[in-house]
């Protein structure tokens, strides 16, 4: 009787559990069975699977929508006319075959021919056109004729582009050397056709245009079929012109980058094999890399661009940033205590466990050392010493008052590093408070300057320091400092003469290496006697890769190692990254 | 009956209406501005930003004073259009919630349902046998008192990632699209396993508790002694009293689905399961307003819908409210 009251009960249990999961079940499927066809299941023998860069769900495709994006708009779909390789300091030219200055305000620079426009998979990936210098022309020109493009600031530059075929001839104001570097090779080149392209868009949808159907020219095209909340997926082109031209192309078929969750899921995931490249920061990962060495562990098959520390490659400098608005940060002896009571080794080792390295006074990143100033950095550079910090606060005539520290919360590394700076500054007599608001409210104390200090990281690697200098002492300071610029809002006559010597070396053609080179000097003389960032360590460009199914991943002393593996807006469409996954072969399996 | 209902609706009406109003009010009491940290996506240059300020301050409409936003709200309300969410732009909030809601649904719906049949069982089973009460009950109240995110996350470690059973994260395996197919059923279920089971235990235990109690009040009240000294079996003194001890547990399960609509955000996270607990994470942690404001709305709806329900289901079970209510009607 007992053995039948247990089977009726679990029958009974087995019923509700069915009967609670119908309804949801089948409103999935009717809301799903809407997404476009063809869907196929993709797996690790035609997929690439990758995370670290978006944190919502894709829905934007319009390159003009920067850090708004999904993964793949600039890069697998849209390309720029030039790529950085940030590891060799050279150009590598992509869409054009050719540039040159032919005097200090014209520029010229030759298409590749044979580029086609594609549409996404969903409609079959037709070709639908051949750029031209036309769309590069149109592309230029909305600096001019768009005020809310993202590279506006080429329209104080720019007098006229003109084409002629494939060649390109754009005529400047005055010798604008950065502005038109950036250009070159951050900014990706849009269809004009009012047909297929951009061509009879408004203002208004160049710039908030989602732009569900892209016509791209770039390795691969979106697959609407296969992206969903979760992912964006890619389809490789077979039309792909650059690839043609270069003997480049894709071993995989699809190509899916996954929405990022917590550190703990994204670790999981790596480390089962569900995904091939990484570029979340994963605490920790030094260690499993070292455990995978051969020897056995649990996980192997994993790697970083570097066998040992730093591991990574290094994508940005952090800062810690004063509000030099109020006071003490508007003292410069306070400012020098700051930076000579922080024990940057502390945060490498215990924070980061050596996964970065710790920045030198300039902030300037390893890859641009040939234009540190090592004179100036001798005389007026700042490091690691409790006595000297301790003096320097007397002289700051430091009144005794809390000073806050802030990082949005969940930021975990830098709210560990913040927690060792509130200590390290607790010891030479400066009382400090750690503050972790949400990512609103720190962006907002940041923009209104109402805050103390606070973590950033907005100077990106590039070519040489202007970008890292124009963000730096970008004038004139508003009331709320919208763009990611002089959040520190430095300003006076030194700031003036800086903002001053950043617009001069725009002015400054790009083949005057000795006259940049002493602006550079001066930019960081100011930059060291002021201190208006401090600068405490190199960020890291996260990247560890399986190679349980797709091999060839970037290393440093093997033929991938000018390659950069990183899949963030910035690097992904202008850096080597491209060049590093047509490297990729199928792991064949034992 | 019938003004039994009118009173009871009309109290409902004026409970939406100010649940709505405090639901419109307090995203914009929260400290921030939304708009600046939309922009800050878009990483423009200042006189680009602010193009980028002034066409977008127009268009989620904070140009219109705030009692315009406010009748647009019940406007918006009355046509289903919640508004366009700022963190999922361009996305809008009514479509960004339809395709959270139904895994919501169905993590939480049968956790809630599964866990309060079987815990009823265990919990009448435990106030049968001293032996049986004394390992159900301590057993529940290790398992109630368990976070859910701890135990998601040991489930999540042992089951997933370490020994490769289930898998850890997400409602279903990347590279595959959600579709009407059994392939992608099968792939579902399997990604459902591990958080409907952290849910479930922990919710059995609260369950199992709650009817042990009160089947033991039961037993102790006078009919159930008058049955015993009347010689009716131990099984039928048994059988009346789970039905009115489950009367007070049917209004518990009523509250249960009627806030399920909120998610289960720690879970969600913890499993990155695609539902309104996520949802409400992201709205709030990047200060969409739009999507907290329909999200909220969501539990308001279902928070009322499931108190109506259960007013509904006490007069039809229960008859002692049908008599007490004809006898006031009367």
């Amino acid at each position: 009787m007992f053995a039948r009251k247990k089977k009726g009960f679990l029958g009974v249990a087995a019923v509700v559990l069915a009967g609670s999961l119908v309804v949801p079940l089948l409103s999935i499927g009717a809301t799903a069975s809407a997404a476009p066809k063809p869907h196929v299941t993709l797996n690790h023998t035609n997929t690439v699977f990758s995370s670290g860069v978006m944190y919502s769900p894709p829905t934007i495709w319009n390159p003009n929508e920067q850090g708004s994006f999904a993964t793949g708009t600039e890069g697998f779909l849209y390309e720029t006319l030039f790529l950085y390789n940030p590891i060799t300091n050279l150009y590598i030219p992509w869409l054009a075959k050719s540039g040159k200055w032919t005097s200090t305000t014209t520029y010229v620079l030759t298409l590749r021919s044979g580029i086609d426009w594609v549409s996404d998979v969903a409609s079959g990936q037709a070709v639908k056109g051949t750029m031209t210098g036309a769309d590069v022309v149109f592309t230029i020109m909305l600096a001019k004729n768009d005020p809310g493009i993202y590279y506006s600031n080429l329209a104080k530059d720019v007098k006229s582009a003109t084409a002629v075929g494939n060649t390109v001839t754009v005529t400047f104001k005055h010798p604008a050397a950065e502005d038109w570097q950036s250009f070159l090779y951050q900014d990706p080149i849009l269809p004009s056709s009012s047909v297929y392209g951009m061509g009879a868009w408004t203002t208004a949808e160049l710039n908030t245009d989602a732009n569900a159907a892209p016509v791209g020219s770039g390795p691969m095209s979106l697959d609407t079929a296969n992206t969903n909340s979760e992912e964006v997926c890619y389809r490789t082109n077979p039309h792909w012109g650059v690839g043609a031209a270069l003997g480049l192309s894709f071993k995989f078929l699809h190509w899916c980058d996954t929405v990022n969750s917590s550190n703990n899921v994204e670790l999981t995931d790596f480390l089962t094999g569900v995904i091939d490249l990484s570029n979340n920061f994963l605490p920790g990962i030094a260690s499993l890399i070292h455990a995978a060495s051969p020897g056995g562990s649990t996980y192997g098959n994993i790697s970083t661009y570097y066998p040992r520390p730093p591991y990574m490659l290094s994508a940005n400098t952090v800062w810690l940033e004063p509000n030099l608005s109020k006071a003490p940060m508007n003292n410069l002896y306070f400012r020098k205590a700051v930076a000579e009571a922080i024990n940057e080794s502390q945060i490498v080792n215990v924070d980061y466990s050596n996964l970065v390295t710790a920045a030198n006074p300039t902030g300037l990143m390893p890859s641009q050392s040939s234009y540190v100033d090592t004179a100036a950095v001798k005389q007026y550079g700042f490091s690691f010493n409790k006595t000297l910090a301790k003096a320097d606060l007397k002289k700051s005539s430091y009144s005794g008052q809390t000073v806050t520290i802030e990082c949005p919360d969940g930021w975990t590394d830098w709210m560990a590093a913040i927690n060792l700076m509130v200590k390290d500054l607790k010891t030479v007599g400066i009382k400090a408070e750690a503050l972790f608001p949400s990512y609103a409210t720190r962006t907002s104390d940041i923009e209104d300057g109402t805050y103390d200090f606070a973590i950033d990281n907005n100077a990106s690697i590039a070519a040489d320091p202007y970008n890292y200098f124009y963000r730096m002492f970008r004038l004139p300071v508003e009331k709320v400092q919208s763009a990611q610029d002089n959040w520190e809002r430095f300003t006076g006559p030194v700031a003036t003469k800086a903002w001053n010597l950043v617009q001069e070396l725009n002015a400054t053609a790009m083949s005057a290496t000795s006259t940049r080179q002493g602006i550079f000097n001066q930019l960081e003389t100011i930059e060291l006697q002021n201190l208006p960032e401090i600068p405490v360590w190199y960020n890291g460009a996260w990247a560890q890769y399986s190679s349980t199914n797709w091999k060839n991943w970037p290393h440093s002393g093997t033929k991938t190692d000018q390659y950069t593996p990183v899949m963030w807006g910035g690097w992904l469409g202008q850096m080597t990254t491209v060049l590093a996954l047509a490297q990729l072969v199928h792991t064949p399996k034992a | 009956m019938r003004r039994y209902f009118l009173k009871k609706i009309s109290i409902y009406l004026l409970t939406f209406w100010v649940a709505v109003t405090i639901d419109w009010g307090i995203p914009r009491l929260m400290p921030g501005d939304p708009l600046q940290v939309f922009l800050l996506k878009f990483q423009a240059q200042p006189d680009a930003q602010k193009y980028l300020q002034a066409y977008f301050y127009k268009a989620f409409g904070f140009n219109q004073p705030l009692w315009k936003q406010y009748l647009y709200y019940w406007d918006g309300i009355f046509h289903w259009n919640l508004g366009v969410s700022m963190f999922y732009y361009p996305t809008p909030v009514a479509t960004v919630i339809g395709q959270h809601i139904f895994y919501t649904m169905g993590l939480l719906v049968p956790a809630i349902v599964c866990a309060y049949f079987v815990g009823n069982r265990l919990g009448a089973m435990a106030a049968r046998r001293k032996v049986l009460d004394n390992s159900i009950l301590p057993a529940s109240y290790l398992i109630s008192g368990t976070p859910y995110q701890w135990f998601a996350m040991l489930l999540a470690f042992f089951l997933g990632a370490l020994w490769h059973l289930l898998p850890e994260s997400n409602a279903f395996a990347f590279g595959t699209t959600p579709v009407w197919t059994w392939t992608f059923i099968g792939n579902f279920l399997e990604h459902w396993i591990l958080p409907f089971l952290s849910l479930f235990f922990i919710m059995l235990g609260g369950w199992a508790i709650g009817m042990r109690n009160l089947i033991i009040y039961e037993l102790e009240s006078d009919y159930a002694h008058w049955l015993q000294m009347l010689g009716s079996p131990a099984r039928l003194v048994r059988r009346y009293a789970y039905r009115n001890a489950v009367l007070p547990q049917l209004t518990g399960l009523a509250l249960a689905l009627g806030t399920f609509v909120a998610g289960q955000i720690v879970t969600e996270v913890v499993f990155n399961y695609q539902g309104v607990g996520l949802l409400f994470f992201n709205a709030i942690t990047n200060s969409d307003i739009f999507l907290m404001q329909g999200a909220f709305l969501l539990v308001i709806i279902g928070v009322l819908v499931a108190n109506f329900a259960i007013d509904i289901v006490y007069v039809l079970v229960d008859p002692r409210t049908r008599v007490s209510m004809m006898g006031a009607e009367g």
